[in-house]
């Protein structure tokens, strides 16, 4: 299983804080496209220009190999400080 | 040279501080370091919206101290810093209010002020927090800016930035 979750403005738009998905995926991308497929709107919300993500607490790309039980987040452009 | 690596104090939290209380904090018994930095970053009551009341900062629990330590780590790889304190606060808070602290002492001032300006643009491009600003028209998402991300990068194409005084 992994977990995916969502922050902030990203969290509003999806209308989930997380999901929980049985499938496995070859990387990060894979679970990205997989994700934008589920829903027209998920299409730009999750579009790589759009927001960030994180396996296991953090800041990864695309490339970033995936394994069951890891925690995956999506989340907009940071704004802290 | 700093022979023992002191402690980083890192703290992600509601309640306010008192840098006051940090700059003691920095200093007390640390006689080798000549400077001490430190930042306070405010809430302003302008910004992307017009009049702002307030703002809720949002965060990752499970990642904001981790990519904090991370960063702190990556200073201590970049300059030769003494004592590092980072205070972030989180949850609701109004016009005025204190957000972030960031204090950094040094033997000479070059790397102490280097090392303050590093943090802040790192954490502003990497340390998982979001604000939602308040005004009278409702709430709205602080939208990150390219410059940031900008000052963020600068900082890796100097070749050698610790030999910057």
């Amino acid at each position: 299983m992994i977990e995916v979750l969502f922050f902030a403005q990203l969290r509003e738009q999806m209308g989930h804080d997380k999901l929980a998905l049985q499938n496995a995926f070859a990387d990060l991308g894979a679970l990205r496209q997989y994700l934008m497929a589920q829903h027209r709107e998920w299409q730009s919300y999750l579009a790589p220009d759009n927001s960030l993500a994180a396996v296991n607490q953090c800041l990864v790309d695309d490339s970033h190999p995936l394994h069951a039980g890891d925690e995956v987040a999506f989340f907009p452009p940071v704004t802290g400080g | 040279m700093h022979h023992t690596l002191p402690s980083d104090f890192i703290s992600v939290r509601e309640t306010n501080f008192s840098q006051a209380e940090e700059y003691l904090q920095l200093c007390a018994g640390n006689q080798q370091d000549g400077a001490v930095v430190s930042f306070v970053g405010l809430v302003r009551d302008f910004n992307q919206h017009s009049q702002v009341q307030g703002l809720t900062l949002e965060h990752y629990p499970a990642m904001t101290e981790k990519s904090l330590r991370e960063i702190v780590a990556e200073v201590r790889h970049l300059w030769s810093v003494g004592r590092v304190r980072l205070i972030h606060r989180v949850g609701s808070l109004q016009a005025g209010e204190q957000i972030v602290f960031v204090g950094v002492t040094s033997q000479h001032r070059g790397q102490a002020f280097q090392a303050c300006e590093f943090i802040m643009d790192q954490l502003k491009t990497r340390a998982p927090f979001w604000k939602k600003e308040r005004d009278n028209t409702g709430e709205h998402w602080v939208q990150a800016k390219q410059q940031d991300q900008q000052k963020a990068q600068h900082w890796y194409h100097q070749k050698h930035p610790h030999h910057i005084r």
